[in-house]
Formats: C-alpha cells, structure tokens, sequence
C-alpha cells in the first residue's frame, strides 16, 4: 500500500525538471533536496539518538570551506569531495569526542560553542577563509559525463544523492546498529547493563551524521559557488534543527518535509511577504501547539482519526 | 571458588558514606538475600558490583577474576546481569524488541548497520523462547506501555535471563506487585536453574525468606549480621535493626 505513493513521489522528482516551469523553481527544489539531505544528517542525532546539537551548520560549513580551499588550490572535483569529506569527518570526531562528555542541556551547550568556534574562524581568520568577503569558486564538476552546470543537471546529481542519503538512513534506522542508537536514547542506563557501549555507538552515530551534514555542505558549495561566514553561523544550526523537529523527529520523512517548508518559505513567500521571517515563525508555533511531535506523525495521526471517524459515520 | 567477591568495598558521596567496608563471598549456585532499612547501601552495592558506579575502594571478583577495573559493560559480558528496582525498559517498544536488544547486546550483530533487524529470524526466535521462561510468549508483539506492572516485573527478569548469566543480580523483584504477581514472580526466580547464582534485594521478608539460603543484613553501608537464614533470623542484631524491634 506504501508501495504506491513512494513510487509515484520518486516519478515525480525524478521528472521535476521537465515539468516544473522555468529554472528558479528547479533550483529551489534543488536547495530543498541538500537542505534535506543535511536535516536527514542532523536527525541521527537529534531524532534517533536524543541527542540534540546546534552546532551542525559548523560540519556544514566545514565540509564547504574545504571544498572550496582545495578547489582554490586546484585539485580536481572527486579529490575535493574526498578532501572535503575528510575534513568534516575529522572535525566530527573532535566534535563528538567533546560533546559527548554530556548529554541533554550540557550536549547542546558545547556543540553551540563548537558550532561558534568554526564561524568566528570562518570570520575572523581572513587569510585562510577570506572573512565576511567569503570564497567564491567557479565551475561544478562532470561526474560520469553529466554537466551539473545547468540547473538541470545540478538537480539530477543532488536528487541521486539525495535518494542514496535516504536509502542510507533507512538501513541504519532498521538495523541491529540503528536499534542499538534508539536504544541509548531510550534508556542508556540499560543499554550499558546489557553490554552496549553507549559511548561509541553515540560516537559513531555522529560520525554518520557528520558525514551527511558534510555531503550535503559541499553541494551547497557547488550550487552557490560561494561560501561565507554566514553558513555557519548559529542561526544555519538552529534553521536545520527547526526542520528537522517541525516535521518530525526519528521519522524518515520528517526532516524531508521540514526542508521543504522552510525552503519554500525562504524562497517563494519572501517573494510576496517583506516580513517572511514572521510568517515562518507563526508556522512554527502553530506545528508546536497542534502537532507537538511534528507535521509527519501530526499528519498520521490526523489522517487515522479521520479514517477511524469516516469509519464510524 | 566463590562466584562473586566483594572485599573491603567502600563510596562516599560527599559526606555520606553509602558503603563502608563491605565484604561478601557467594558461593556459585547459591541464593544470596540482602537485606536492611531503606538507605542501608543495599542498591549501591549492587551498583558498584556491576561498575555502574565507582568504589573508592576495596576490590570486587567474578569467579576469582578481579573485575575492580574492568568497564562495566565488560562486566555485562563476563556473567554478571541485572534488574532494577524501577522498572529500566524500553516502554515504546513490543515485549520482543525488549528482549531482542538484550539478547543482541551480547552477540557482534549488534555493530551491523546494514542488515534489517526484523529479518534476523535466529534471534527472534530465541526472544520468544526468554519470554515463554517467563509465561509471556502470548504478548511478544505488545508494546511494553500497554502491559500491566506485573508483566513489566517479569520482562525485567526476561532481560537479565537473556544474557544468560552466571550471577544474577535482583533488585527488589518483588517491589510494587500483587501477592498472585509476588507467587508469579516468586515461582519465575525460584525455577532458574543452579548454574545461575542469584544475590537478591528484597524488602518483602514473607516472599524473600523462603527463597534464601544465605543473608546478609546490610544497615548504614555496613555488613551488620551475615549467616544461614536460621541464624539471621534469630540474631538479635536482625530484629533491632530490621524488624525495629
């Protein structure tokens, strides 16, 4: 029965171009599959290990800062996906490996100010990051012979990401590892008394969250050409975790969904309202106040009621 | 060989001195009772056994091998399991996914990120096995929030069993239950086999006492009265201290 919708989604994105009317909206719809990609990141901790981190836009930016260095110094694009990789990867280490010497309020505090630490060193360091000046690189890659410099084919190469990014949650969230992770977010006291190693199931579980938090960096990088203290900056963080709770934690397409309204919200509304900003935030509230968990459960949870109500009448 | 040795154990938080010098040797197979007031130390020491806390010092051993150092999940892995006293599980999920999880925290499958849980028939079918141990079979696919207190108790021992200990540690099995659950429960811990040394908290002297071969009477962090149950419950000590007579 879910077959059936999944298959007609996957149609449609995969068709976006040739039916969405003109470029911009591709090109929304490209920011909204990175930006998805990156709440999907942020989800493995926020959503299937409780833990809650606000310094993500840090590995974000990361990821697209190295990329755009190596790119500077010239290396060609698959050695810069791996430098860049590499780089976030690290940086997520060293992040986990402080962080982790807490959990709840102490967890979110520390990666705030890791988070803070990669922007003042993107803003104030300007021999290395160029400052509030940004670096600007030029040319995206050709992988397999597709150009992704029209919007086109920049759209196709993040969606085969995107849907890798997606297949690649979906297998951890149903394995032994993934039940392992809800499991320390659940009850970590039981966890360590049936042998589990709460800690590094929480390390690596960053580690994977870093990674796709970094991929999803670098297409940034690739579709901006441009990257600037502003990425990292905490607001990024908070704008990740926003979509990720709005549409719902430890869910698959939560963060999806999340992606999409804030995108949109950013890009289309801000087109007819000045005040955008204001009419995202009564959004907020208003998902916060009726859909607590979350517009993907709300919505589960709604359409059953209206089902089970049909039902009675 | 004595299957757990504690020797000169001790922790203070700040000024308070939970465990002082406490020593204890269980024999393997035998049925160890801890008893003593509410504050007497007797969940620390559990706590300390299994690494979940750390002692300031003395020494702990798990069949003559020092543990003292050992990280508690190692601990886990080398016999010992436990329950709590408030109830430690994992509410969301079915009465299988309960027990999966610990049957999966001793097995290497437990790092695997690629391959579906739900497909690993193997140790589903082990699962459901710990649960018929415990006369829940019937419920393998509830989720533990819609099962009654009395069945949480015994998923709390279902999850120890799975681990299939050497030295059990139950705390206050008992709490909480019904005198129909305490006879379930009662029956349950009773018909665990003799390779499996068992050291219980219990507060409930009626259910507890027939169960125990040995006692220890723990009373400010301290060892006040250990012996057979006949000589704990004749020694003066016992009554003024436990029975506030």
């Amino acid at each position: 029965m879910t077959r059936f919708p999944l298959a007609l989604a996957f149609v449609a994105l995969a068709t976006l171009p040739l039916w969405m009317p003109g470029t911009y909206y591709v090109n929304i719809a490209s920011q909204i599959l990175f930006y998805a990609i990156f709440a999907l990141g942020v989800n493995v901790l926020a959503g299937y290990a409780g833990l809650v981190s606000l310094g993500h836009a840090g590995l974000f930016g990361i990821a697209a800062y190295a990329g755009a260095k190596a790119i500077t110094a010239g290396y060609g694009h698959s050695v810069v996906a791996v430098i860049a990789l590499a780089t976030t990867l690290v940086t997520a280490a060293v992040f986990a490996a402080l962080a982790l010497r807490g959990t709840g309020l102490g967890f979110v505090m520390i990666t705030v100010a890791l988070g803070q630490i990669v922007w003042g060193v993107a803003y104030r360091w300007i021999s290395i990051t160029n400052g509030d000046n940004g670096i600007t690189i030029t040319g995206r890659p050709f992988p397999f012979g597709l150009s992704l410099a029209s919007p086109r084919g920049f759209y196709w190469a993040t969606l085969v990401v995107f849907l890798l990014a997606l297949a690649s949650m979906a297998v951890f969230v149903a394995s032994p590892f993934g039940a392992s992770l809800q499991g320390t977010r659940d009850q970590p006291r039981r966890m360590n008394a049936l042998g589990y190693h709460v800690w590094m199931i929480r390390f690596l579980a960053f580690l994977f969250s870093g990674f796709w938090s970094g991929v999803a960096g670098l297409l940034y990088l690739y579709y901006n050409q441009f990257v600037s203290p502003q990425m990292v900056a905490l607001t990024a963080s908070a704008e990740a975790l926003l979509m990720v709770i709005s549409g719902g934690t430890a869910t698959l397409l939560g963060p999806i969904v999340g992606a999409v309204l804030v995108v949109v919200m950013k890009n289309v509304a801000s087109a007819y309202i000045e005040r955008w900003n204001f009419v995202l935030g009564a959004i907020f509230v208003v998902i916060v106040v009726f859909m607590p968990d979350g517009l993907v459960p709300g919505t589960v949870r709604v359409a059953r009621w209206a089902r089970s109500a049909l039902g009675r009448a | 060989m004595t299957a757990l040795a504690v020797s000169d154990l001790a922790k203070s938080f700040g000024g308070l001195r939970v465990t002082s010098g406490v020593s204890l040797a269980v024999e393997p197979g035998e049925r160890r009772l801890i008893i003593g007031p509410n504050g007497a130390g007797k969940t620390t020491l559990f706590n300390l056994i299994t690494g979940e806390l750390k002692p300031d010092r003395g020494a702990i051993a798990l069949f003559d091998r020092d543990i003292t150092r050992v990280p508690s999940r190692r601990r886990f892995h080398l016999g010992i399991a436990r329950t709590y006293q408030i109830i430690t599980l994992f509410p969301r999920e079915t009465l299988l996914r309960n027990v999966t999880l610990s049957l999966l925290g001793l097995s290497r499958l437990r790092w695997n990120p690629l391959v579906p849980l739900g497909r690993q028939h193997a140790l589903a079918a082990r699962a459901r096995e710990v649960l018929a141990r415990v006369g829940l079979d019937h419920l393998a696919e509830r989720p533990l929030a819609q099962t009654s207190y009395g069945e949480r108790r015994r998923v709390e021992v279902a999850m120890a069993l799975a681990q299939n200990p050497r030295v059990l540690l139950l705390d206050e099995p008992f709490a909480g239950l019904s005198i129909e659950e305490r006879r379930d429960v009662l029956r349950l811990v009773t018909g665990i086999p003799r390779d499996v040394t068992i050291v219980m908290i219990e507060h409930d002297m009626d259910v507890a006492l027939d169960f125990a071969e040995r006692i220890t009477v723990l009373h400010f962090g301290e060892v006040v009265v250990e012996g057979t149950r006949a000589e704990v419950v004749a020694h003066p000590r016992t009554k003024e201290i436990y029975l506030g007579e």
